[in-house]
């Protein structure tokens, strides 16, 4: 695979950091002529994946850190996410659109994610989420 | 109404009002965090109870953002109001479909439709 860019940052437990990477992916998507619509799905879940791993892996502690790669081609783009919490259990997150949590105000993120990009992995731990999304990926969401 | 800068433009017909979002994307916490304020201040201190929110200019929203809706819908359910959506352009849309809340949500085309059954 060329990757035609590729960074590693190591951000502090804050938002607004989160936001900073964001908008630099997202403007690098823009430059090499990502489609739109794959750069929707990428920018909802890389506020989710980030709002994730600085809120509810973090806990928001300013000590703690958040590291992003980030690669990029033509074809896909690739984004690794790691905390330092003590991770989740995927299994353990209940499924927002089940009547009884249907009018819960949060538990949508994860969800999203899945719905509008090609790969979502987390490891074992649950700290780490690896996102991608393919270019030719232009499928509509699963409303399954 | 809540602190900061203003995130809805109001506009009253007859004793429905109409709050059309003023940001692109409705996405950071903070920023979540003061457009929720500012839409339950309407129910909150205003006393609105029939409230059609517009989506026009909005081309992204988060869960975050979502979860406000739904207290917004609570609020105004608990003070015997009724609240629309209206004019979700289709991405944004399927973020509701998605997450199935175009079931809690009463969605309308456009502002004319959402005006409509009040």
């Amino acid at each position: 695979m060329a990757w035609i860019d590729e960074f590693k940052v190591r951000i502090p437990s804050s938002t607004t950091e989160g936001q900073k990477v964001q908008e630099r992916i997202i403007s690098r998507l823009e430059e090499i002529g990502f489609p739109a619509r794959g750069i929707f799905g990428v920018r909802l879940a890389l506020e989710e994946a980030l709002v994730n791993a600085i809120k509810h892996g973090n806990g928001l502690d300013p000590n703690k850190h958040v590291s992003v790669v980030c690669q990029i081609s033509q074809e896909k783009v690739r984004v690794v996410i790691e905390d330092e919490g003590a991770g989740f259990r995927l299994q353990d997150v209940p499924d927002p659109t089940d009547d009884e949590n249907l009018e819960k105000p949060c538990g949508r993120g994860i969800m999203l994610m899945r719905a509008f990009l090609s790969v979502v992995e987390y490891n074992e731990r649950g700290n780490r989420v690896i996102l991608e999304k393919h270019r030719n990926d232009d499928a509509a969401p699963s409303l399954s | 109404m809540g602190s900061g800068t203003r995130r809805l433009d109001i506009e009253e017909i007859g004793d429905i009002t109409i709050a059309k979002f003023i940001d692109k994307k409705i996405l950071d916490e903070n920023n979540i965090q003061v457009i929720g304020n500012q839409l339950f201040g309407l129910v909150d201190e205003e006393g609105r109870t029939k409230i059609v929110l517009d989506f026009s200019n909005v081309e992204y929203l988060s869960s975050a953002a979502l979860g406000k809706l739904i207290t917004m819908e609570k609020k105004v359910k608990a003070a015997k109001g009724k609240l629309r959506l209206c004019c979700i352009r289709p991405e944004i849309y399927e973020v509701f479909a998605i997450t199935k809340l175009n079931r809690l949500f009463k969605i309308c085309e456009d502002q004319e439709r959402a005006l409509e059954g009040f």
